[in-house]
C-alpha cells in the first residue's frame, strides 16, 4: 500500500515538474538570474569590448546618480510624469465607465471606439502624435480656431514633456475604464436602492455608493498605473530621437538607464545602479499606495 | 421630474460623443494623412478629406522601401511563435500549479507572483548580456524565449484550472489516461475561451513591443515593425505621408483582431483585472 503511494507520488512530481519545466526554464535563465546578475551588476564596472570585463567598484555607481545633473533631470521628469498622470487617467477613467455604466443606448458601440487608443502600438501612437503636434499642425490649428495659444509641441523644452503625458492619458485611460466598467457590474442593485430611498440624487449616489465601492479596483487601477508611468520610454524615445531631448525635457529614467547602457561605453554597471534604484522606487511606491489604500478602507 | 431625467441623459450623450470624437480624431487624421500627396502635406491646409486622393504612399512603402515586407514578417513570425508557446507553456504551468501535489510547488507559486512585479528595465541589462553571451542578439530566438512565458497568465490559468471541473478528469483518469494525457487531451481543448483571451493579449504585446527589439536587433533585414517604423521615420523625417501610410498598415491587423475577438477583449482585461 505505502509503495503505490509513493511510486504515484513520484509520478505526480515527474508529471508536475515536466508541465513547469518551460517556465522553470525561462525563469532562471531570464527572469530570476537576471535579477541576482543585475545587483551584481550595479556594484561592478562593466567593459564590454572584446571580452566582457567586470572591476568591483563598490558603492561607486549609487554614489555617482547623486552627481548626475541628467539623472536628478530624469528623475524628476519621471516624478513629474507619474504625479499628473497617475490622478488624471484614473479620474477620467472611472468618469468614462461610469458614464458608459448608465444604462444608455448604443454603449457597446462607445466602448469599442473608446477602446482604441489602448490597442494601438505606443510606436504608432506616438508618430500619429507628433504629426499632430506640428507648429502648422492638427492641435495647433484646432487651438487657432477656438482662440487659445498655440505652442511648439515638440520643439519646446516648457512644453514637450506635457505633449507626452496628454497623448499618454488620452491613450490609457481606456484600459483602466474597462476595469472600472467589469467592477461597476458587480454593485448591488439594492446599495442604490437604498441610497435612493434616503434621498439621494444621481451625484450623491456615485459619490457615496460607487466611488467607496470601487475602492479597491481603485487601488489595483492606482498601482497598475504607477508601475507604467515610472517605466515611461517607448514616447520618450521616439518623440526625441533616442535623446531625451529638447533640452532634457523628455528625459525619463528608463531612457537614461538605455543611453549609459547601450550608447556610451564602459556606463553599463551604473546603468544597472540606475534600474535597481528605479525598481527600489516603484517597490515603495506600491506599497506606500498599498498602506494608505488599506488605512482610507478602515472607515 | 421626467424632464429633469431627459436633460441629464442628454448631457451624457453628449459627453459620450464629444469623447468619441477625440478617441476617433488622431486614427481619422492619420488615416486621411496616409491618402494625399506631399504638396497637399507642406502645405498646412487643413482638411480630412484628401483633395488629391493617391495609392502612392502605400506603394512607396511597400514596392519602394524593400525592407517594409520584411519587417512585417518579422512582426508575424515573432508575435506568432510567442503567442503559441505562451498559451502552450501558461497553461502547462497553470494546470501544474493547480492540480498536481508535487515538492516545491508552493514557493513556486510565490516566486511566480513576485516575479510580476518586477519592473523589465531591472532584467533588461543583464538580459542582454546573457543573449549576447548566448550568441543570441540579432536572431528571432532572442527575441521569443525570453518571452514565451508569461507570470501573469500562469497564473490566470491557474485561477482557470482551480475552477475547472473535477469530475471530466476523474472520469479521464479511471479510462487509464495519465496526467499528461488528461491535460492535453482533456483539459486543454476545453480552456478555449481563457486562452483566446490570453491569445489575444500575447499577440498584441508582442506585435507592439518596442524596448526588447530595440536592444536585441540591430541588423535591418530582422527588424520588427515598430523599430522598423522608427528607422523609417529617421529616414523620412518630413515625409508624414510616407510615415502614416506606414503607420497604418501597422495597426490594421490589430484593429481585425480586435473587431473579431472584442469580447474575449473585455472578458480578459477583467480576468486579469479583477482582484
Amino acid at each position: 500500500m505505502k509503495r503505490t503511494f509513493s511510486k504515484k507520488m513520484w509520478r505526480e512530481t515527474g508529471a508536475g515538474y515536466l508541465l513547469m519545466s518551460p517556465t522553470l526554464f525561462v525563469l532562471l535563465l531570464f527572469i530570476i538570474g537576471p535579477i541576482v546578475f543585475a545587483i551584481f551588476l550595479a556594484f561592478h564596472k562593466v567593459q564590454l569590448l572584446g571580452t566582457t570585463t567586470f572591476e568591483f567598484v563598490g558603492l561607486d555607481n549609487f554614489q555617482r546618480i547623486a552627481h548626475d545633473t541628467r539623472a536628478k533631470i530624469a528623475f524628476w521628469n519621471t516624478l513629474k510624469y507619474v504625479v499628473i498622470v497617475v490622478p488624471c487617467q484614473t479620474i477620467l477613467a472611472l468618469v468614462l465607465a461610469a458614464t458608459l455604466n448608465a444604462g444608455l443606448k448604443g454603449q457597446k458601440f462607445f466602448r469599442i471606439v473608446y477602446f482604441l487608443p489602448t490597442l494601438t502600438s505606443s510606436a504608432v501612437l506616438t508618430l500619429i502624435f507628433m504629426w499632430m503636434y506640428n507648429e502648422n499642425g492638427l492641435i495647433n490649428h484646432v487651438l487657432k480656431v477656438l482662440g487659445l495659444p498655440t505652442y511648439n509641441w515638440i520643439g519646446d523644452p516648457d512644453v514637450a514633456l506635457n505633449a507626452i503625458m496628454i497623448m499618454n492619458i488620452w491613450s490609457t485611460a481606456p484600459y483602466f475604464m474597462v476595469i472600472y466598467l467589469a467592477a461597476l457590474q458587480d454593485i448591488p442593485d439594492s446599495l442604490y436602492e437604498a441610497a435612493e430611498l434616503d434621498g439621494a440624487n444621481a451625484l450623491q449616489k456615485f459619490w457615496y455608493v460607487t466611488v467607496p465601492y470601487l475602492r479597491p479596483v481603485t487601488s489595483f487601477v492606482i498601482i497598475v498605473g504607477l508601475i507604467g508611468t515610472f517605466q515611461l520610454f517607448d514616447q520618450s524615445y521616439i518623440f526625441s530621437a533616442g535623446s531625451g531631448g529638447p533640452n532634457n525635457s523628455t528625459l525619463t529614467v528608463v531612457l537614461l538607464i538605455y543611453q549609459y547602457a547601450f550608447k556610451t561605453l564602459g556606463t553599463m554597471g551604473y546603468a544597472a545602479a540606475l534600474a535597481v534604484v528605479l525598481a527600489i522606487i516603484i517597490l515603495i511606491a506600491t506599497l506606500l499606495q498599498r498602506k494608505f489604500s488599506k488605512e482610507e478602507s478602515l472607515y | 421630474m421626467k424632464k429633469k431625467i431627459g436633460i441629464g441623459k442628454a448631457l451624457l450623450y453628449v459627453f459620450l460623443v464629444a469623447y468619441a470624437i477625440i478617441t476617433l480624431i488622431p486614427f481619422l487624421w492619420a488615416l486621411s494623412s496616409s491618402f494625399k500627396t506631399l504638396e497637399e502635406i507642406v502645405s498646412g491646409t487643413i482638411s480630412f478629406i484628401p483633395k488629391h486622393f493617391t495609392l502612392d504612399n502605400y506603394k512607396q512603402i511597400f514596392i519602394e522601401q524593400k525592407m517594409f515586407p520584411r519587417w512585417l514578417f518579422n512582426s508575424v513570425i515573432i508575435a506568432v511563435t510567442v503567442t503559441i508557446l505562451n498559451l502552450l507553456f501558461n497553461s502547462m504551468a497553470g494546470y501544474a500549479l493547480a492540480r498536481l501535489q508535487f515538492p516545491g510547488k508552493k514557493p513556486l507559486f510565490i516566486i511566480i507572483l513576485a516575479v510580476l512585479m518586477i519592473p523589465a528595465q531591472v532584467t533588461m541589462i543583464p538580459n542582454y548580456l546573457i543573449l549576447k553571451q548566448l550568441g543570441w542578439l540579432n536572431s528571432y530566438q532572442g527575441m521569443i524565449v525570453p518571452t514565451m512565458i508569461n507570470a501573469t497568465f500562469i497564473f490566470m490559468m491557474r485561477q482557470f484550472f482551480i475552477n475547472f471541473p473535477k469530475e471530466l478528469e476523474e472520469a479521464a483518469a479511471l479510462d487509464g489516461l495519465s496526467r499528461l494525457g488528461i491535460f492535453f487531451r482533456i483539459v486543454l481543448p476545453l480552456a478555449r475561451p481563457a486562452l483566446a483571451a490570453q491569445a489575444i493579449f500575447v499577440f498584441m504585446g508582442s506585435w507592439n513591443d518596442f524596448m526588447r527589439p530595440l536592444i536585441i536587433l540591430s541588423d535591418p533585414q530582422l527588424f520588427t515593425l515598430p523599430l522598423g517604423l522608427n528607422s523609417f521615420k529617421g529616414q523620412y523625417i518630413s515625409y508624414w505621408n510616407y510615415i502614416m501610410a506606414a503607420s497604418m498598415v501597422f495597426t490594421l491587423p490589430v484593429l481585425v483582431i480586435y473587431v473579431f475577438f472584442n469580447r474575449y477583449f473585455i472578458k480578459g482585461i477583467s480576468f486579469t483585472g479583477g482582484k
